[in-house]
C-alpha cells in the first residue's frame, strides 16, 4: 500500500529546541496548514524544556492569541502566563503590528522633525499599511530587532499568510529595492539618477519623464504624486538603509543558529507548496531543519484491519440486519427509501461528490439507516453465535450490530484517508528524501488553550512512525514514547 | 469568490464558473493574484494575459479564463489614454510601472477590479453581453473588503482625473445587485470565524454578500443515536463492549473472548467512533454559526482524490443541483 518509509529521516524536534545553538526557528508554509499553531506549540514546549523563548506571531486567530494571553496588538513581547518555568525557561509572545514597526524604524533613523514629516505624509500611511510586501518586511525587521536585543535564547517566528510561501523571502528585498529604486530617486532628483536604464530614459528626453509624471498626476491626482516626492525627500537619509537592512535580515536567515521548519498538511496543494519551499531554501542556502506534517490521520491499533475487510464485515452485519426484513424499528426508513440507497461506497468516502441539496440529506446516515432485524436470521447469516438471549438482549444486540457496522465503515473511511495521505506524503518523500519529517496527528477541534498547545507539542516531538501511522488519538497509549527515533517501517 | 487560505477558494470559483456556463452560456473566470491556480486546476499551461477558452460545460456552455496582471493592465491603460508608444517599455524597465502599481493606495486593486468590471460590461456587436457571468477568484476573506472597497478609497484620494471616474464606475458595478460576494469555508472553527467576520465587514462596506459555500464536507458516518453510543469511546458500558465484540466476531473478524482478535478491535474502533462523534458535534456548532448569518448555504463534498478535473465537474453539478447558479 505504501512505499518504504524507512529511509525518510525523522525530524527530532526536542533536540532541535534544546540545542543552545538554535537561536531562531522560522515556521513557513502555505496558508491554512496550522503554521501559527505550530509556532505557538513549539514556543510552549521550548519554554517548558528550559529555554527563554519568544514567539513572534503574525495575525493569529483570536482564540489562539488568547491562549497565549495576547489580547492586543502592541508590538511588545509579553510574558505568557501559565507556563511551567521549573526547568528555567520562560515564554514571551507578541503579535506583529506592522505599521508600528515601520513607525519605529522611521523614528529611530530620522531626527524628530523629519520623522514627523514622514509619519504625517499620506503616502507613508498607505505604504506602511498597504504595500504588498510591508508585512513580510516588517516581520523580518522585527525578527532582527528581537535577535539584536539578545534577551532570549530562542526566537520562534511565524510567517505572514502570503499569496505564496515564497513571498516572505522575496518581499523584504522587493520593498528595499522599491524604496531605493531608480524611479523613486528620479522623482526626487531626476538629474542625479544613474544606472543604464536611467540613462536610457534620459535619452527618451526629460520630456518623457515629465510626460509620465504628468500622466501619473492625471491618473492619481496631483496631490498624491506631490506627497510621494515630499516623502522621498524626507526619507532621503534612510535610503539605502532599507536595502541594507533587508540584506542583513537575509543573512541572519542564512546563519547557523537559524532553522527553517516547513509546515504542511498531507494534501496535494500544501505539499506542492512545501516542495517549492524546500527547493527555494536550498537555492538560497537557508538551513532547513525539516518538514512538519500537520493533521495526519493514524490507523490506530486497528490499522491491520484493511478498509476492504472492514467494509465486507460491515456489509455482512448489515445484510444480516436487513434480511430480518422488519422496518418498524428502522431509524431512517423513510429517508432510506427516498434516497434510493446510493450505495455504501458513499460511506467509505469513495464517491467524488454527493450533491446534497438539502442539509438533512447530507447528514443522512448510511451506516445507521438500516432497519432493525431479526437477530436469529442475522445470526444464521453471519454465522458465529454469541450474545445474550431474550427480547431485551435482541434489542441490545441490534443496537450493537448497527453500531459495529457503522464503526467498521468509519474505520474503512479512515483507512482510505490514511492511504491517500500516505500517497501524497510519499510523493513528497520521493522528491525530497533528505528532508526529515515529523507528523502531527489530527485533532478533532481547534486549539485554544495552553493544554492544547502542549498536546500539539508532544505530538510534534513524538514523531513515531510505523505501519500504523503516527501516534494519534486513536493509538497513543499511556506513556507514549517521547522523542524516540522514528522510521521503523 | 473569497475564502480563508486553504478552503479551496480557487476550486470552488472554477466550479461555479462551470455551473454558470450551463445551457450554452458563457462565463469568464478571472484570477487576480498571479498564482496561476486556474491553469493548475484545469491542467493547462500558465495563462497569458488574455482571455481564452479553458473548458466546455455540460450542455455546451463555455468557460473562459483570464489571469489579470496589474502591470500589464496599467500599461494598456496608459497606452489607451496617453499613447506612450515605446516609452512604456522603458518605464517598465526603470521600475516606474512597478512603482505606480504598488505605490498608490490600491491602484493595483483598482486595475484588477477595473479589468473584471470591464469584462462584465463588455458587449458584442449586437449589444449583448459577451459574458453571461464573470467569476473572480478574489483575494482571501481577510483582505476582500479592502480589495473590493479600494475604489471608494481611491475615488477619495484621487479626487479628479480618469482614475477617479474609473473608481466610481467600478464601485457602482460592485455594489449593484448584479454582484455577489460568495465566501468559501470549511466546517472548522477558524474558517467559520473568518467568514462571520468577513460577512460583517462586507455588509458594513455596503458590498452585496452572496452565499456561504461550505467546502470539503465529509459525510457523517454515525447518526445521532449511534454517535451517542460511541461518545464514551473505549469507556463505553462493558455490556456494550461485550456486544460489540460479539458482533465483530459474527462478522467474521475473530474471537469475541477477552484477548480474541475481534475483542481487541473494540477499543480502537470505539476510539475512532468517539473522535468522529466529537467532530460531528463541532461541525454542528459550526453549522449553527453559519446559519446565524441568514445567507444561502451550499455544501460541497470532499473530493477524495484531492481534486482533479472530473472532481471539478462533479462540484459544479453539485452547485447546480443546489441552485447556486441561479
Amino acid at each position: 500500500m505504501t512505499a518504504d518509509l524507512a529511509d525518510v529521516p525523522a525530524l527530532r524536534v526536542d533536540p532541535l529546541l534544546d540545542d543552545p545553538g538554535t537561536r531562531i526557528v522560522v515556521c513557513c508554509g502555505a496558508g491554512g496548514v496550522g503554521k501559527t499553531t505550530t509556532a505557538a506549540a513549539l514556543g510552549v514546549r521550548a519554554a517548558e524544556r528550559g529555554r527563554r523563548t519568544v514567539v513572534l506571531t503574525i495575525d493569529p486567530a483570536r482564540r489562539l492569541a488568547q491562549s497565549m494571553g495576547l489580547t492586543e496588538l502592541d508590538n511588545t513581547p509579553r510574558e505568557v502566563p501559565g507556563i511551567d518555568r521549573s526547568a528555567g525557561g520562560a515564554l514571551h509572545a507578541m503579535m506583529l503590528d506592522m505599521k508600528r514597526t515601520f513607525d519605529e524604524i522611521v523614528e529611530a533613523h530620522a531626527d524628530p522633525g523629519r520623522a514627523r514629516a514622514i509619519l504625517e505624509n499620506p503616502f507613508y500611511e498607505s505604504l506602511s499599511a498597504g504595500f504588498a510586501g510591508t508585512q513580510e518586511y516588517m516581520a523580518m525587521e522585527k525578527l532582527g530587532q528581537l535577535r539584536a536585543r539578545d534577551e532570549w535564547d530562542l526566537i520562534i517566528v511565524d510567517t505572514p499568510p502570503s499569496r505564496s510561501a515564497l513571498d516572505f523571502l522575496d518581499a523584504p528585498k522587493r520593498l528595499g529595492s522599491f524604496l531605493d529604486g531608480t524611479f523613486i530617486r528620479m522623482l526626487s532628483a531626476p538629474a542625479k539618477a544613474g544606472g543604464r536604464a536611467g540613462m536610457k530614459f534620459v535619452h527618451l528626453g526629460m520630456a518623457g519623464l515629465s510626460m509620465f509624471t504628468g500622466a501619473l498626476n492625471k491618473l492619481l491626482g496631483a496631490g498624491l504624486l506631490r506627497d510621494v516626492q515630499t516623502f522621498v525627500a524626507a526619507m532621503d537619509t534612510m535610503f539605502g538603509g532599507f536595502r541594507t537592512r533587508a540584506d542583513a535580515t537575509y543573512r541572519l536567515l542564512q546563519a547557523n543558529g537559524t532553522a527553517f521548519l516547513v509546515i504542511a498538511a498531507p494534501e496535494r496543494d500544501a505539499l506542492r507548496e512545501a516542495a517549492y519551499f524546500v527547493e527555494r531554501l536550498a537555492a538560497d542556502r537557508m538551513p532547513l531543519a525539516g518538514l512538519v506534517l500537520n493533521r495526519v490521520h493514524g490507523g490506530g491499533a486497528a490499522a491491520h484491519l484493511s478498509a476492504e475487510r472492514a467494509l465486507a464485515a460491515a456489509e455482512g452485519l448489515t445484510e444480516g440486519l436487513e434480511e430480518g426484513g422488519r422496518t418498524d424499528g428502522g431509524l431512517d426508513g423513510e429517508r432510506d427509501a427516498e434516497r434510493g440507497g446510493p450505495g455504501r461506497e458513499d460511506a467509505g468516502g469513495e464517491a467524488p461528490v454527493r450533491a446534497g441539496p438539502a442539509r438533512e440529506d447530507v447528514r443522512a446516515e448510511p451506516g445507521a439507516k438500516r432497519s432493525a432485524a431479526d437477530p436469529e436470521r442475522a445470526e444464521a447469516t453471519a454465522g458465529t453465535p454469541g450474545g445474550p438471549d431474550g427480547a431485551a438482549g435482541d434489542a441490545a444486540r441490534d443496537g450493537a450490530e448497527r453500531l459495529t457496522a457503522a464503526l467498521l465503515r468509519l474505520h474503512a473511511a479512515r483507512m482510505r484517508v490514511l492511504a491517500r495521505e500516505r500517497r501524497t506524503r510519499d510523493r513528497f518523500a520521493a522528491l525530497h528524501p533528505e528532508v526529515p519529517v515529523t507528523e502531527v496527528a489530527a485533532l478533532p477541534g481547534d486549539v485554544h488553550d495552553l493544554a492544547g498547545l502542549r498536546t500539539i507539542g508532544e505530538r510534534l516531538a513524538e514523531s513515531t512512525e510505523g505501519p500504523g501511522g503516527p501516534a494519534g488519538p486513536a493509538d497513543a497509549g499511556p506513556g507514549g514514547p517521547g522523542g524516540q527515533p522514528a522510521a521503523t517501517a | 469568490m473569497t475564502g480563508k487560505g486553504g478552503t479551496g477558494k480557487t476550486t470552488v470559483a472554477a466550479a461555479l464558473a462551470l455551473a454558470l456556463a450551463g445551457e450554452g452560456r458563457r462565463t469568464l473566470l478571472v484570477e487576480v493574484e498571479g498564482r496561476q491556480g486556474i491553469a493548475q486546476l484545469f491542467e493547462t499551461e500558465a495563462l497569458p494575459y488574455e482571455e481564452r477558452k479553458i473548458a466546455v460545460a455540460h450542455g455546451g456552455g463555455e468557460v473562459h479564463a483570464l489571469a489579470i496582471d496589474a502591470e500589464r493592465a496599467l500599461l494598456d491603460y496608459l497606452q489607451m489614454f496617453y499613447k506612450l508608444g515605446g516609452a512604456g517599455r522603458a518605464l517598465r524597465k526603470i521600475g516606474a510601472i512597478d512603482f505606480a502599481t504598488t505605490i498608490a493606495p490600491g491602484l493595483r486593486d483598482v486595475l484588477l477590479t477595473g479589468k473584471a468590471c470591464e469584462a462584465v460590461r463588455r458587449r458584442d456587436r449586437r449589444g449583448r453581453p459577451v459574458y453571461d457571468a464573470v467569476v473572480m477568484d478574489a483575494p482571501p476573506t481577510g483582505r476582500i473588503t479592502r480589495f473590493l472597497g479600494v475604489n471608494d478609497e481611491v475615488a477619495g484620494l484621487a479626487k479628479v482625473g480618469p482614475v477617479h471616474h474609473q473608481a466610481q464606475a467600478v464601485m457602482r458595478v460592485l455594489k449593484s445587485p448584479e454582484t455577489a460576494v460568495h465566501l468559501v469555508t470549511l466546517l472548522e472553527e477558524m474558517p467559520v470565524q473568518e467568514t462571520v467576520d468577513g460577512v460583517a465587514e462586507l455588509r458594513a462596506a455596503g458590498l452585496p454578500v452572496g452565499g456561504v459555500l461550505v467546502n470539503m464536507v465529509r459525510p457523517p458516518l454515525l447518526d445521532e443515536e449511534l454517535a451517542g453510543l460511541a461518545a464514551a469511546g473505549p469507556d463505553a458500558d462493558p455490556a456494550l463492549r461485550t456486544e460489540l465484540a460479539a458482533a465483530l466476531s459474527r462478522a467474521g473478524l475473530g474471537g469475541a473472548q477477552r484477548g480474541g482478535r475481534a475483542e481487541r478491535l473494540v477499543t480502537p474502533l470505539l476510539r475512532q467512533g468517539r473522535e468522529h462523534a466529537e467532530r460531528l458535534a463541532l461541525e454542528r456548532a459550526q453549522r449553527a454559526e453559519i446559519d446565524r448569518l441568514e445567507l444561502p448555504v451550499y455544501e460541497l463534498e470532499l473530493l477524495t482524490d484531492g481534486g482533479d478535473l472530473a472532481g471539478l465537474y462533479g462540484l459544479s453539478a453539485a452547485l447546480r443541483e443546489q441552485g447556486a447558479h441561479k
